[in-house]
């Protein structure tokens, strides 16, 4: 019957300070999904193709949604108008690129890499400072209150993109790539957008400084804490509020460069933009559990994934199976997949 | 007389004179459009306030009644539209692919009811409001690319009883003015149905089941610990509302006898249910019928008013670009906007809560 017993664990060397177990399920179940896509795609260059296309547009994804995430966690808001700083930020390098066509259509890397630079800070820019706007005007008033937030937040996207439609005209806007980010290169059987090789960097990028930002710095640390619980920070001394605000138009910004990327890697701009990715951001949210910024990143480059392989073995399917991720991910954790405490 | 007034609208009545006029005058002009304002548009705007009066007032059922946001409810009013329109094409013109596709239609929007509240409604509000936005755009999605089963983004255009087709004359001569045809037959058909519905959801926000609904979306906390099943409420509330929905979808597919998903799924039509029941007033059932005549006719007449007046003012404001593009014409979504938000913040009741109030504080103690 028990012929074979475990032999008894080795205790562990007791820690100083007991650390926090990284908890890599939600990373397992992201390579997962990407390698059991392997033998349905087939071959192993196409997969590869649409890995690197899936992990480009989960960065996208989630550089836009950061923002929207971390102001819930921090302040308990849902900004449905979050859309509208995504639309402007693609309508910004519209209007950067009209001025430095010069620059755009030089067959030079260094200029086309600068002009693409400049949208993005520009689009950054000008999400920033409209967002410190939005907050004052739109949700201040309404904290706390959530029927009112929802409705005031999307008030305030009907009001922004009417406004867009003021200044850039209801037309789509086509948004070619420059010269030289056109086109694919091929390494040996694989094809890869140049865009998205940007797209990954400057992905990356900001990933990195977020992770900094929100581990090794101070306002890193008091935002933390902020999510797991917003009174005690409030009574140690520090004025949320102002960290909020300071998130709040971080996460504009954000999506403004968010909004900026996606334009560029749709390269047709028109003002419902916005509001079809923010379907995907609320996906990507609530599978990564509302408020983590780590859930928000596994959560990004899984629908990335996911949307391409199905993308590209069955195109209906795709909304679908955004939502079939989320609902699964949901029957196996309720709060998604790194759920915040307190919420 | 009026006991009996006071019955059909479940002791609900408008409570403020003007809002009584108001509401007796959009009664009245609904009710003789046909004879009053001739022309096929004026019967159009009509039938589209009445289906969307219907709309407007199942959605307030939800957002106003209970608290809380569905972005799901232009989807149960594109399931009723294409229940009519796949089962007319299907089964051929008749009355019984009339009932066929419409008792599908309330199936099939009481199984999605269901299952979505029962999943998502057990957790917070913002979460509901995020789950149906991600369903409705699936659906949206799957609705334009099932092509073979809802003609895609074209749509599907039928037939309907003979008995309803414009074709169909009753009369030779015009009464009153007014052609008696299927068309007219329909109209009033719509109206009748708009009408009784309406009376229904009065009734139902009335009830007892209505005042726990109410107790739920004043608190949610205390309405469980009294004993209520804060899910089981908030998920029926949903269902009716969802079946509500799909009937003002079946009226619409009567009325246009067409349907695709610009039509009855897209993202605008939710926003204006919203835009209607919030400045029209939310959990007054009333504020959707003010909220509904106000919002199409903008959208239909507002333009033209703007138009004009946009002439005069653009001559004066010629020199500045932008200013002259604010005040366009088509810019009037924008003007809607700004009183949405407004209206959260300043008349949380909408038009009908004003007018209420101005009674209050006249009436006496």
């Amino acid at each position: 019957m028990n012929t074979s017993i475990a032999a008894p664990a080795p205790t562990a060397t007791p820690d100083a300070i007991p650390k926090t177990r990284f908890d890599a399920k939600p990373l397992l179940l992201a390579l997962v999904v990407a390698l059991a896509a392997w033998p349905l795609v087939g071959s192993t260059s196409t997969w590869l193709t649409l890995t690197i296309a899936g992990l480009a547009m989960g960065m996208i994804v989630f550089i836009t949604a950061s923002g929207l995430t971390l102001v819930f966690g921090l302040m308990d808001v849902l900004n449905f108008g979050h859309s509208v700083f995504i639309a402007l930020g693609a309508y910004v390098a519209t209007s950067v690129f009209g001025v430095l066509t010069g620059w755009t259509a030089a067959a030079s890397l260094v200029s086309n890499l600068v002009a693409v630079f400049v949208a993005m800070l520009a689009a950054m820019a000008l999400g920033g400072v409209l967002g410190l706007g939005f907050e004052r005007v739109i949700v201040r008033p309404v904290y706390g209150q959530h029927l009112k937030q929802i409705l005031v937040t999307i008030g305030g996207a009907i009001i922004g993109e009417e406004l867009i439609k003021v200044f850039w005209g209801p037309a789509q806007i086509p948004l070619p790539l420059p010269e030289t980010l056109r086109g694919a290169i091929s390494l040996g059987d694989i094809t890869v957008d140049r865009f998205r090789l940007v797209a990954v960097g400057v992905g990356l990028v900001v990933l990195a400084a977020l992770l900094y930002t929100l581990n090794r710095t101070k306002i890193g640390l008091l935002i933390r804490a902020g999510v797991q619980d917003r009174e005690m920070v409030e009574s140690l001394g520090y004025r949320i509020r102002r960290l909020f605000v300071g998130v709040f138009a971080a996460g504009s910004a954000l999506a403004g460069l968010g909004g900026c990327l996606w334009g560029m890697n749709q390269q047709i701009v028109f003002p419902q933009i916005g509001g079809q990715v923010n379907v995907l951001l609320f996906i990507v949210i609530i599978i990564g559990g509302l408020g983590s910024t780590l859930g928000c990143v596994v959560g990004a480059l899984m629908i990335g994934l996911m949307t391409n392989y199905v993308g590209f073995l069955a195109p209906k399917l795709t909304m679908f199976s955004s939502i079939g991720l989320m609902v699964a991910v949901l029957l196996w954790r309720p709060q998604g997949l790194y759920p915040v405490a307190n919420r | 007389m009026n006991a009996m007034l006071n019955r059909l609208l479940s002791h609900d009545l408008p409570r403020n004179r003007v809002l009584a006029l108001v509401l007796l005058a959009i009664l009245l002009a609904l009710a003789f459009t046909p004879f009053i304002f001739p022309g096929t548009k004026a019967l159009n705007v009509a039938a589209k306030i009445i289906v969307f009066i219907v709309l407007a007032a199942s959605f307030d059922l939800l957002l106003g009644y209970t608290g809380i946001v569905s972005f799901a409810h232009t989807m149960f009013f594109g399931i009723g539209a294409y229940g009519i329109a796949i089962a007319s094409t299907r089964l051929g013109a008749g009355w019984t692919a009339l009932a066929v596709g419409t008792l599908a239609a309330l199936a099939l929007s009481t199984l999605l009811s269901v299952v979505i509240g029962l999943f998502s409604l057990r957790v917070r509000a913002i979460f509901f409001a995020m789950i149906t936005l991600a369903v409705a755009s699936a659906f949206l999605t799957l609705a334009s690319q099932l092509s073979d089963f809802t003609g895609g983004e074209d749509g599907l255009t039928f037939k309907i009883p003979e008995a309803l087709q414009p074709g169909t004359s009753y009369l030779d001569d015009p009464f009153l003015g007014a052609s008696i045809d299927g068309r007219f037959v329909t109209y009033y058909g719509l109206f009748c149905a708009a009408l009784a519905l309406v009376l229904l959801l009065l009734r139902i926000v009335n009830s007892p089941f209505g005042r726990v609904l109410q107790a739920i979306r004043e608190n949610d906390f205390r309405a469980e610990a009294i004993g209520y099943r804060t899910v089981v409420y908030r998920t029926l509330a949903s269902v009716l509302s969802a079946l509500f929905a799909t009937l003002a979808g079946v009226l619409l597919a009567l009325w246009l006898r067409y349907n695709g998903p610009d039509t009855t799924l897209s993202f605008e039509i939710m926003l204006d249910v919203l835009l209607i029941v919030v400045i029209g007033g939310m959990g007054t059932v009333y504020g959707a019928v003010i909220g509904s005549v106000l919002l199409v006719l903008a959208q239909n007449y507002l333009q033209d008013l703007m138009k004009l007046a946009s002439l005069q003012i653009a001559s004066a404001v010629e020199g500045v670009p932008l200013l002259s593009q604010l005040i366009s014409p088509d810019r009037w979504l924008l003007w809607l906007g700004i009183l949405f938000v407004l209206s959260v913040y300043h008349f949380p009741t909408g038009v009908v809560g004003r007018l209420r109030a101005m009674r209050a504080r006249g009436a006496k103690p």
